[in-house]
């Protein structure tokens, strides 16, 4: 079992030895922050997306399992001739997916609030114009960022439905693979904004989509306002009260059972640290109808740690959940989250985990 | 010519070497320098060509106003330094 590691100091690969024991096998991009990870499952080509301070971002991808990288162009937005001031350009690369069953399709959401595409491994990208010209975009914003950014797309193996979460732009469905969209958050609701905007579809925050492998109907949804379930697809949203709270970023769905689901409570958008300072992992077993602080060997106090959204995964087989925190920590639990292993405590703040898949 | 000079950061990432290239204004001399090192140009101007928050130009010491469209005028023998800004550290 090998997992990956993009951090704000660099690419980090460790194997497992045993439980607990999990072993560094590879690093890359030292000093670098890697914004986000894709271990391609289908030709098992390592992508990874850095945000250089300086130099803007980049993306890179391996073909010999991450002993060596070479440069691919970003997705980039075409140059504007007209108030170029205010033209876009890509301030992070913020998820990438496989678009489908074909080696090197590829879908990359980005800051801001672009989603691009590419079919030939990520050598050229092209805008997604359906999205980018939905008229509600005018209405998007940053939340936690000064530009309004894509960090879900979660894609049907055939590669036609996409679902996207945009932070803050609300919820988006493709049935065409990515010809056309539609904005569906009805359940959802904002705090942070006016009385008369708090169900405006294209100002909802969801933090982070999660939908489970095995019945693509049942998504979870950790949204800046409460965590949001979907039986649907994705159509509409029931709000559920997850203790101690329901504030947070991460969320992971079970691969194979869609009553089984994971968070990682914080106390609330204004106060980013664990309830207590406790930290704990809240995981339903029934839909989200009750929740359990589970998390046997976590930090009972004296927590400042937060997951960020794409810093908890789960196993696609074998019940195993890494969970890897803003103040270094990586946490492995192998019964489905009751008891967690601490592999180190000396990572840089840990941006994504994610599972080699193939 | 006006002389071209990158931050040695740089040669982290790719190859990169100071240069002597043509140009009236910062946009040509670059312009010319990319001509060469075509991967260098995302390093330094973002997707609209505008200079990078974090990445300064100076032209014989003096910091280039214009971060946009680089028109800050070179003259012959001017010693163009494209240097890392330290609040991008």
């Amino acid at each position: 079992m090998l997992l990956h590691l993009g951090t704000r100091k660099g690419y980090l690969a460790l194997r497992r030895r045993g439980r607990g024991d999990w072993r560094c096998e590879r690093t890359a991009f030292i000093g670098d922050p890697v914004s986000q990870l894709l271990p391609d499952p289908r030709d098992g080509r390592l992508y990874a997306a850095l945000n250089l301070g300086h130099f803007g971002v980049k993306l890179r991808v391996s073909e010999d399992g991450g002993a060596s990288f070479t440069e691919l162009p970003a997705p980039a937005y075409a140059k504007r001739e007209a108030s170029v001031e205010e033209a876009p350009s890509v301030d992070l690369l913020w998820c990438l997916e496989p678009a489908g069953p074909d080696p090197g399709s590829l879908w990359c959401g980005t800051i801001p609030g672009g989603l691009f595409r590419s079919d030939d491994g990520g050598r050229s990208w092209a805008l997604n114009d359906a999205l980018w010209n939905q008229p509600s975009r005018e209405r998007w914003f940053g939340g936690g960022y000064p530009h309004p950014g894509i960090h879900s797309v979660l894609v049907a193996p055939d590669g036609n439905r996409v679902v996207a979460g945009i932070s803050c732009g609300g919820v988006w469905i493709s049935e065409d693979a990515g010809e056309s969209w539609r904005v569906r958050t009805e359940g959802m609701f904002a705090e942070y904004m006016p009385p008369e905007m708090r169900e405006d579809p294209a100002i909802q925050d969801p933090h982070r989509l999660a939908w489970c492998e095995g019945d693509r109907r049942r998504i979870w949804c950790q949204h800046h306002n409460g965590f949001f379930r979907s039986d649907d697809g994705g159509e509409t949203w029931t709000s559920l009260d997850v203790p101690p709270s329901s504030f947070g970023f991460a969320v992971a769905a079970h691969p194979g059972d869609p009553q089984v689901a994971w968070s990682v409570p914080l106390v609330k958008d204004e106060c980013r640290v664990p309830v207590d300072r406790r930290m704990v992992v809240a995981r339903t077993r029934d839909g989200g109808a009750s929740w359990e602080p589970v998390g046997r060997g976590l930090p009972e106090g004296d927590s400042f740690a937060v997951v960020y959204r794409h810093g908890l995964d789960v196993h696609p087989g074998e019940s195993v959940l890494a969970m890897a925190t803003t103040t270094g920590a990586l946490w492995i639990s192998e019964d489905l989250g009751d008891s967690w292993d601490l592999v180190t405590a000396e990572l840089a703040p840990v941006y994504c985990a994610r599972f080699d898949r193939s | 010519m006006p002389s071209v000079h990158f931050t040695p950061n740089l040669r982290r990432h790719l190859r990169v070497e100071s240069t002597e290239v043509e140009g009236h204004t910062v946009s040509d001399a670059l312009s010319r320098v990319f001509r060469d090192n075509p991967g260098l140009r995302s390093y330094v101007l973002d997707d609209q060509g505008r200079l990078r928050t974090h990445v300064v130009i100076y032209v014989d010491g003096r910091a280039v106003r214009d971060r946009t469209a680089l028109g800050d005028a070179v003259g012959e023998g001017a010693e163009i330094h494209v240097m890392q800004a330290l609040s991008g550290g």
